[in-house]
């Protein structure tokens, strides 16, 4: 399967512009199907942006973020050619990462 | 004597009026699409001087300023990604039968979007890219998808990127029936329906860049050329159908079933009415 993750990390030099949509239902659970049952909770609990083995950008997620989440922030430093890595854990426990090169 | 003369020239008047006016309206009931379209784009672009012809097509975000700055930042990173990628990877893979999408369109289905809808003559009626899709899978002995959003939203998205940039072109053939279809087209695009009384014309010739509550409403020029559509509002895609029966229960109205002669009709003559602007989908809206 494709990747959940897109993303697109831009380097200005000084900082390094991160923007990233993830796909995920993000059932907050208080939503019914069309029969009227329950669609049980399901959504990114954390998110984790890391560069050069440290964590520069971390979310604690909930029910209230909204499907197929995008994600935009930048940091300083950051080179160009670079890695940085994404990984999702979600509350039902599963996960998915990728790997971005810094332009 | 005085009401007699009265009652006379009035009668009189009546005939000549009545004279005079047969030959005008039947000047005006014949259709005359070439007119129609080009009295439809100068409305639009006398109604917003300063956008660009080709810009409408990106509906709310034609509008004003705002909007199109917002548009920019979604289109660098557009939400219709995932759908874009899932109609590319279902177009490619064949059917049961070793046959794939490909076989039942000219050019391998690669770039023809903006020659759909187009009518067809042994049918007598007008063929949707939607509806050429499903009657491809049936041909092909695979069940037939949902004409609103997920699969079909994906493939015909992905068609419309393989088209992206070339200029609607749709044809009216000299047929007494395929005129008929763009007329019912045009009649249903501008009868008032629903508890609401809204015709399409209402939100989207009459007012246009207005807002309906916090919603800017897309000009009606170019309006087909973007689906389907990543609504932020639906979060998720949806096709010319779904627009279409959306429109319908928005203004309080009963929609018809996706792809019933009505809504095929509807989509000739609105996508007939935008020829020569590129089409852009997959689009983003609000």
């Amino acid at each position: 399967m494709a990747s959940t993750i897109r993303v697109r990390a831009t380097s200005s030099g000084e900082t390094t512009e991160v923007q990233a949509l993830i796909q995920h239902p993000m059932d907050s659970g208080f939503v019914k199907d069309a029969k009227g049952e329950v669609i049980p909770p399901h959504f990114i609990q954390e998110l984790t942006f890391e560069y050069d083995g440290k964590s520069v950008f971390v979310a604690d997620w909930g029910a209230a973020v909204s499907k197929d989440p995008y994600v935009k922030f930048s940091f300083k430093g950051g080179k160009k050619g670079d890695d940085l890595k994404i990984s999702w854990v979600d509350n039902k426990g599963a996960t998915d990462t990728a790997t971005a090169k810094i332009q | 004597m005085r009401s007699v003369i009265h009652f006379a020239s009035a009668a009189l008047a009546l005939a000549a009026l009545a004279f005079t006016a047969v030959p005008f309206a039947v000047a005006a009931d014949k259709p005359d699409p070439v007119a129609d379209a080009k009295a439809f784009k100068n409305f639009f672009t006398q109604k917003f001087p300063k956008v660009k012809l080709e810009d409408f097509v990106n509906g709310p975000y034609s509008m004003n300023e705002d909007m199109h700055r917002q548009w920019e930042e979604k289109e660098q990173f557009p939400p219709y990604e995932f759908s874009l990628d899932m109609g590319k990877e279902m177009f490619a893979k064949p059917f049961k039968n070793g046959k794939s999408y490909a076989d039942c369109f000219p050019n391998k289905g690669i770039g023809i979007r903006q020659n759909y809808p187009y009518f067809d003559a042994g049918e007598g009626k007008v063929v949707t890219l939607e509806l050429a899709l499903n009657r491809c899978r049936e041909a092909n002995g695979e069940p037939v998808f949902s004409y609103v959003k997920d699969e079909m939203a994906a493939l015909t998205a992905y068609m419309a990127f393989t088209s992206r940039g070339k200029p609607f072109d749709i044809k009216i053939p000299d047929d007494p029936r395929a005129l008929e279809a763009y007329q019912n087209g045009k009649r249903y695009f501008y009868t008032r329906r629903g508890q609401l009384n809204f015709s399409c014309a209402t939100c989207h010739v009459q007012t246009p860049g207005e807002r309906i509550r916090a919603e800017v409403l897309a000009p009606a020029l170019g309006i087909l050329n973007a689906m389907p559509i990543y609504r932020s509002e639906w979060s998720g895609m949806g096709t010319i159908s779904r627009r279409f029966t959306t429109c319908n229960s928005q203004i309080r109205g009963v929609p018809l079933n996706p792809q019933d002669d009505e809504y095929r009709d509807l989509e000739y003559y609105l996508s007939y009415v935008s020829n020569g602007l590129p089409i852009s989908g997959p689009g983003a809206r609000p």
